[in-house]
């Protein structure tokens, strides 16, 4: 019974809100001899595994640490190229960390825009009449779910499949939403928000869905 | 129960076989522009769940919910998106999904060398096929009348 984040989107389909709750890090290290058993190839300047899954090392992970020296986009702490020192036969054995890639602000913004068209072509490409936008989207390991009020804003809530009491959540978050941003005088709507009342409220309604899991919130 | 509509993409998305039970809104446009618009939205979602996911995905099963009905897509290995929008309560339609591939596309399509791989199906078996498996399953069966 997990929260992963919480998203709120404005009318106008921006990111207003964000809130990483509970997101589980995936690191895999692990000591490779020369030549490398993963193929690694340079994407949006990180360097990404695009082949050859093993001990937990996916598609998709990012190169983030060798022999414990942090890399930063493709370089070495000390200045180097990873590629380069990868690439040196020389340097091996070498021990490589792996991780799956946290999103950075920007590529949250980007999401949450993405995901507003999503909303209105799921209405429109509806097979019955009067149909609303995207409510529920469920993939083998997480859920979805999404409440638009009837002012347009978006609340958006990632969670493991098990979790129950979502709905509950979502009209709590609303609730403070109201309370706590819309209320509050320094608040422009549309405008992202901050304001610390509404992240302690809103945090512990968060962790009380994750302990109750249950109806009544 | 109802089931609603199907949509078969190739990799390249384009439109193999579209197939209507119950349709009760037309979305207004022609056939192609709705598949490229379908297949548009297919694509986003895709790249957002991958994004947005907190762990690793495992599969190609992915499903939305709207008030009023539900999208369910199977992709198989080698990317043929099948898409088929059943009502919220319908059970059981991955595997029915997976039937429809592993029992029609696969035997109907890919084991008749007169049907090319990559045009849009035109074999009358597959058609009738399909509609035959689609009408055997439960969720389709339980429909009040």
């Amino acid at each position: 019974m997990t929260v992963h984040s919480l998203y709120i989107l404005s009318k106008s389909g921006g990111l207003i809100y964000q809130h990483d709750h509970n997101i589980p890090t995936v690191e895999h290290e692990k000591t490779f001899s020369y030549p490398l058993e993963v193929k690694l190839e340079v994407q949006n300047r990180n360097i990404v595994v695009s082949y050859g899954q093993r001990d937990g090392i996916k598609v998709g992970h990012t190169l983030m640490a060798v022999n414990g020296m942090k890399v930063t986009g493709q370089q070495l702490e000390d200045g180097r190229d990873a590629m380069l020192v990868l690439a040196d036969e020389a340097n091996y054995p070498i021990n490589l960390k792996f991780a799956r890639p946290r999103l950075t602000t920007n590529e949250k913004i980007f999401q949450a825009s993405m995901f507003y068209p999503l909303y209105a072509l799921a209405c429109q490409l509806s097979p019955e009449q009067r149909s609303s936008g995207i409510e529920i989207l469920e993939a083998d390991n997480f859920r979805m779910n999404c409440f638009q009020t009837l002012t347009g804003v978006k609340f958006m809530v990632i969670s493991d499949v098990k979790q129950t009491g979502i709905d509950n959540l979502l009209h709590r978050v609303y609730e403070i939403y109201s309370d706590f941003a819309l209320k509050n005088p320094f608040y422009s709507l549309e405008m992202p928000i901050r304001c610390e009342l509404f992240d302690e409220h809103l945090k512990s309604a968060l962790e009380q869905a994750e302990r109750l899991g249950i109806s009544n919130i | 129960m109802t089931i609603y509509n199907l949509y078969l993409f190739d990799r390249d998305g384009q439109l193999l076989h579209y197939a209507e039970w119950t349709r009760n809104k037309q979305s207004g446009m022609t056939r192609e522009e709705e598949a490229k618009l379908m297949y548009g939205m297919i694509f986003s979602i895709k790249s957002f769940v991958t994004k947005v996911s907190p762990i690793d995905l495992r599969e190609g099963y992915l499903t939305y919910t709207t008030n009023k009905y539900r999208l369910n897509l199977y992709e198989t290995p080698s990317r043929f998106k099948f898409i088929l929008n059943t009502d919220v309560h319908a059970q059981g339609i991955k595997e029915l999904l997976h039937q429809i591939y592993t029992q029609v596309y696969v035997e109907y399509v890919v084991c008749n060398p007169l049907c090319q791989l990559n045009k849009p199906i035109e074999s009358e078996l597959f058609a009738a096929k399909l509609d035959e498996v689609v009408k055997q399953s439960p969720a389709y069966a339980s429909r009040p009348a």
